[in-house]
């Protein structure tokens, strides 16, 4: 299982966000930088993994307005302007977040084949009544779009923000 | 102009996270970046050789799709175009 870590800020940042738009759906997107495989994050097996290290969570307007109960989308200028402030910043984008307002933090059809961004993180908070519970993170896996797949990964908060690994 | 390459499509880019290059137009531009990385080119266009339906081209802040040459519309060295996947979902 890959590894995403996330500082405590983002992480609380996420889950609040899901708070504030219930029971609407909540959309955001994920900078930070990819941290290749070291001693520090390994498998059950003690293999080495990669994974994004989560530095900044972005918020983004949900465009779905017509279906904002179940929907998300983010509009690609936003997208667009997002992506070159995090450049500025020597951020990737790493990932996007969403919650499932009244619904389990898994993966939909939707969720899956509306996802395109191979080698990045989708993360789904569910949020029960108004409160954020489980939030889970997918990286989308494969080297095509027709052999996508979504694999869960292990979140990792750390509390210190923008402190890389023990190396 | 320079192209942003997004995170997923950099490994078929040489790892580059911009590509510098001059063409006359939009489509010119594209033609130049998978004749330089071939490997582009299934992640951006069909077997029919049309764009992929979820990737969005960004000239500055204007959807190609709406400008009124569209993929002809002329460009300039100054110019950015941004190749943006979809992102959406829901429950
Ligand atoms: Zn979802």
């Amino acid at each position: 299982m890959g590894i995403l870590h996330l500082n405590r800020a983002v992480y609380d940042a996420i889950r609040a966000h899901g708070e504030e738009t219930w029971p609407h759906e909540c959309c955001g997107v994920l900078l930070g930088r990819f941290s290749p495989a070291n001693a520090s994050t390994t498998d059950a097996a003690g293999k080495e993994l990669g994974g994004w290290q989560v530095q900044a969570a972005v918020r983004a307007g949900n465009t779905r307005t017509d279906s904002a109960h179940n929907r998300y989308q983010i509009a690609p200028v936003e997208l667009v302007k997002i992506e070159r402030d995090a450049r500025r910043q020597g951020l990737d984008i790493a990932g996007f977040y969403h919650s499932h307002p009244d619904h389990p933090a898994q993966w939909s059809a939707t969720d899956f084949a509306e996802a395109h961004w191979l080698g990045c993180s989708y993360v789904i908070t569910a949020v029960a009544q108004g409160k954020a519970t489980v939030t889970n993170s997918f990286l989308l896996a494969g080297a095509t779009e027709e052999d996508k797949r979504f694999d869960q990964e292990t979140i990792l908060v750390e509390d210190q923000p923008g402190t890389p690994d023990p190396t | 102009m320079t192209i942003f390459i997004p995170t997923p499509l950099r490994l078929y880019a040489g790892g580059q996270d911009a590509v510098e290059l001059d063409a006359p137009t939009v489509a010119d531009a594209l033609e130049a970046l998978t004749q330089a990385h071939p490997d582009l080119r299934k992640h951006l266009f069909t077997a029919e050789g049309k764009l992929r339906a979820f990737v969005n081209l960004y000239l500055n802040d204007e959807d190609v799709r709406y400008l009124p040459a569209k993929e002809a519309t002329a460009v300039t060295s100054a110019d950015t175009l941004s190749i943006i996947p979809f992102i959406a979902g829901g429950n």
